[in-house]
């Protein structure tokens, strides 16, 4: 049994690896375009929020008091008296201009005499044009002034008003948690994606093809035929499914560069990776299993691909449970559950979260459904029915 | 003589799809393609299963290739069940039909060594078998070329080599000649009566009378699932042509032919 098995593990290997086109679109493209992909997106977000430091805005001012003027005349902008409301609007909503501020007649009196039981405060109105890069850069600075000058002359209290860090969080823990939101989800999203992609072809078109009757009236036994499509297919994925892991892991940097996220894939130990991987490994063979037992029920490779879209949107469904619901899992006994152990046990991981108990209940959890699900496979291919239907 | 197959009472009962209702032009849900065959071949004999299309020859050689199972009966193989030891029997069949196909990626060369190792065919055996094979059938010259370029009547070439990698004692081809080309199915009918003369068993199935006449030693008849004739060559033609035979035979128990 185990020679044909291994015969088979071969077959498909040579069949895999043979085919440079195939080679590339399963396992180099993913990765290389999610880095890509990635890459440019980041650059793009950059760029939408990047400005020109030399630039000098152009602003309009009505009833600028004494004692704002030098704050705001610090700022990158030139300020000129308005030529009137309307005109002064229409100049900023055509972009002629970046912002235009209107202080109430009489501002600085108004404020001093204000008490909170008058009823409404003195009103400072800046009118700005959100898709004006400049324009909505200098209506942030514009408030940011005037919020920390309110604050000046009404403040009782702070709260972190010095300089120390508060957040005592480490920079390996924060990284862990922007890591844990966004990875679990797109792991097995990639990891299904790969198996979707070379099970049906080997299975679903082995019948389509009419060679799979060849390998039946052989004397292997089914189930070295079910164990070796799972064992190789699992392989293959798996390298698509690294690939895509680390297309992503490269490129998320630059994704995120924007939003100033410190985020370095060293921050994991070997140990972390090892597990990872172990966790990873089997629930692709149960992702493959259960896209082979599919694929045996289905008639074509193009049946097969239907068939497993709905697996697709219950696996995007469970991976979403770390994103909602207060984060990691902490019931041990959930852990045996597959697919949903493994999107759990990938949050642990990432947020350095994990107990060694969690992990042992997910991989061997993981085996034991693949091998049921093989046996599943095995009884199939024994079944004229399935295999041999028109 | 020895008895190397021995069948007993087959029977295969097919359900009927609506759409497979309405091409057969029935209301009946299932259909009987095998109705109690037995027959029994003898060592080194060339047995042939003569019947028009639908008499259930295919789904007979099927079940004895144990790709299918039967619904009642049993067919003993060289000392093996084909209910009980389906792997024992395939590994002592070599079994060819149209049905079964060739990965098309692969060249004849990588295929022949696959299935030499799932048939469990020692290195060396391998080597002298495949030199044997190819030089018979002139694969050697497209050995490397992937099936997937060779034309029709190369692909059955190859297929009938893949089926023989092990040297199986029984031989069962359904339609071997059906869909080549005159000169191929010259090849092809040559093996076969060199098979017999290296004392193989061959059940194979036709419905060229030609065929039969030209390498059989036994013949059966089936018509709607039933064996209606089985027996010597000449028991079976009387005197006459088989195809002769077979009319009479068909219009004795189906009815005039329309």
């Amino acid at each position: 049994m185990r020679s044909n098995m291994l015969t088979i593990i071969k077959k498909e290997f040579a069949r895999f690896f043979g085919d440079r086109r195939m080679v590339f679109t399963t396992i180099l493209m993913p990765g290389l375009m999610i880095y890509i992909l990635y890459t440019f997106m980041g650059k793009g977000m950059m760029g939408q929020f990047a400005t020109d430091d030399t630039y000098v805005a152009q602003a309009y001012v009505e009833n600028m008091p004494d004692e704002l003027a030098p704050v705001l005349n610090e700022l990158s902008a030139e300020w000129k008296e308005s030529p009137g409301m309307d005109a002064a609007k229409n100049a900023v909503a055509a972009k002629e201009a970046d912002l235009l501020l209107v202080f109430p007649a009489d501002f600085s009196a108004a404020v001093a005499e204000y008490k909170v039981s008058d009823g409404p405060a003195p009103n400072v109105e800046i009118y700005y044009n959100s898709t004006a890069t400049e324009s909505a850069k200098l209506y942030n600075m514009v408030k940011s002034v005037l919020d920390s000058w309110e604050d000046s002359i009404t403040n009782k209290f702070d709260v972190n008003a010095g300089s120390g860090a508060y957040d005592l969080a480490s920079e390996k823990d924060a990284a862990g948690q922007l890591f844990a939101m966004l990875l679990p989800l797109l792991l097995m999203t990639f990891l299904f994606s790969s198996c979707v992609s070379v099970a049906p072809e080997s299975i679903a078109g082995e019948k389509e093809r009419g060679t799979i009757a060849t390998l039946l009236v052989t004397p292997m036994k089914r189930s070295s035929l079910a164990l070796g499509k799972i064992i190789s297919l699992s392989v293959i994925a798996l390298l698509a499914g690294l690939s895509s892991f680390l297309g992503t892991m490269l490129s998320l940097p630059n994704l995120m560069a924007g939003s100033g996220a410190e985020l370095d894939a060293s921050v994991y130990g070997v140990a972390d990776y090892v597990l990872l991987l172990g966790v990873i490994f089997t629930t692709v063979l149960v992702l493959v299993a259960l896209i082979s037992i599919i694929s045996a029920c289905s008639k074509s490779i193009k049946e097969a691909s239907t068939a497993n879209a709905p697996l697709m949107i219950l696996m995007m469904g469970v991976s979403l449970t770390t994103m909602f619901g207060g984060g990691g899992e902490k019931n041990l006994g959930l852990f045996c559950i597959p697919v949903y152990n493994s999107v759990h046990c990938m949050y642990g991981i990432f947020s350095f979260q994990y107990t060694l108990a969690q992990m042992i209940m997910t991989i061997v959890s993981n085996l034991v459904c693949a091998f049921l699900l093989t046996w599943v496979l095995t009884k199939l291919f024994n079944s004229e029915k399935v295999m041999f239907a028109k | 003589m020895e008895k190397i197959l021995e069948v007993q009472g087959l029977k295969k009962i097919f359900k009927l799809s609506a759409k497979q209702q309405k091409i057969e032009k029935t209301k009946e849900k299932t259909k009987r393609a095998v109705n109690d065959l037995s027959f029994t071949a003898y060592r080194g004999e060339v047995f042939g299963l003569l019947g028009p299309n639908g008499a259930g020859k295919t789904t007979t050689l099927r079940m004895l290739a144990t790709l299918i199972r039967p619904d009642a009966g049993d067919a003993v193989l060289d000392g093996s069940s084909v209910m009980k030891e389906p792997e024992a029997v395939r590994g002592k069949i070599g079994f060819l039909t149209s049905e079964l196909k060739l990965e098309e990626f692969f060249t004849p060369n990588y295929l022949f060594d696959f299935f030499s190792d799932l048939h469990g065919v020692p290195e060396e055996n391998k080597k002298r078998r495949k030199e044997q094979l190819f030089s018979r059938f002139g694969i050697d010259k497209f050995a490397e070329v992937k099936v997937g370029n060779l034309s029709t009547g190369m692909k059955q070439k190859v297929s009938l080599v893949i089926s023989l990698v092990h040297d199986p004692d029984v031989i069962i081809f359904d339609e071997p000649t059906n869909g080549l080309d005159v000169l191929t199915a010259k090849v092809v009918t040559d093996f076969l009566a060199d098979l017999k003369t290296q004392g193989k068993t061959i059940i194979v199935s036709t419905h060229i009378f030609n065929l039969i006449e030209k390498i059989c030693d036994r013949v059966g008849i089936i018509i709607d699932g039933r064996m209606v004739l089985c027996d010597s060559l000449e028991a079976v033609c009387a005197g006459k042509s088989l195809e002769e035979r077979f009319f009479e035979l068909y219009e004795e128990k189906v009815g005039e032919i329309v």
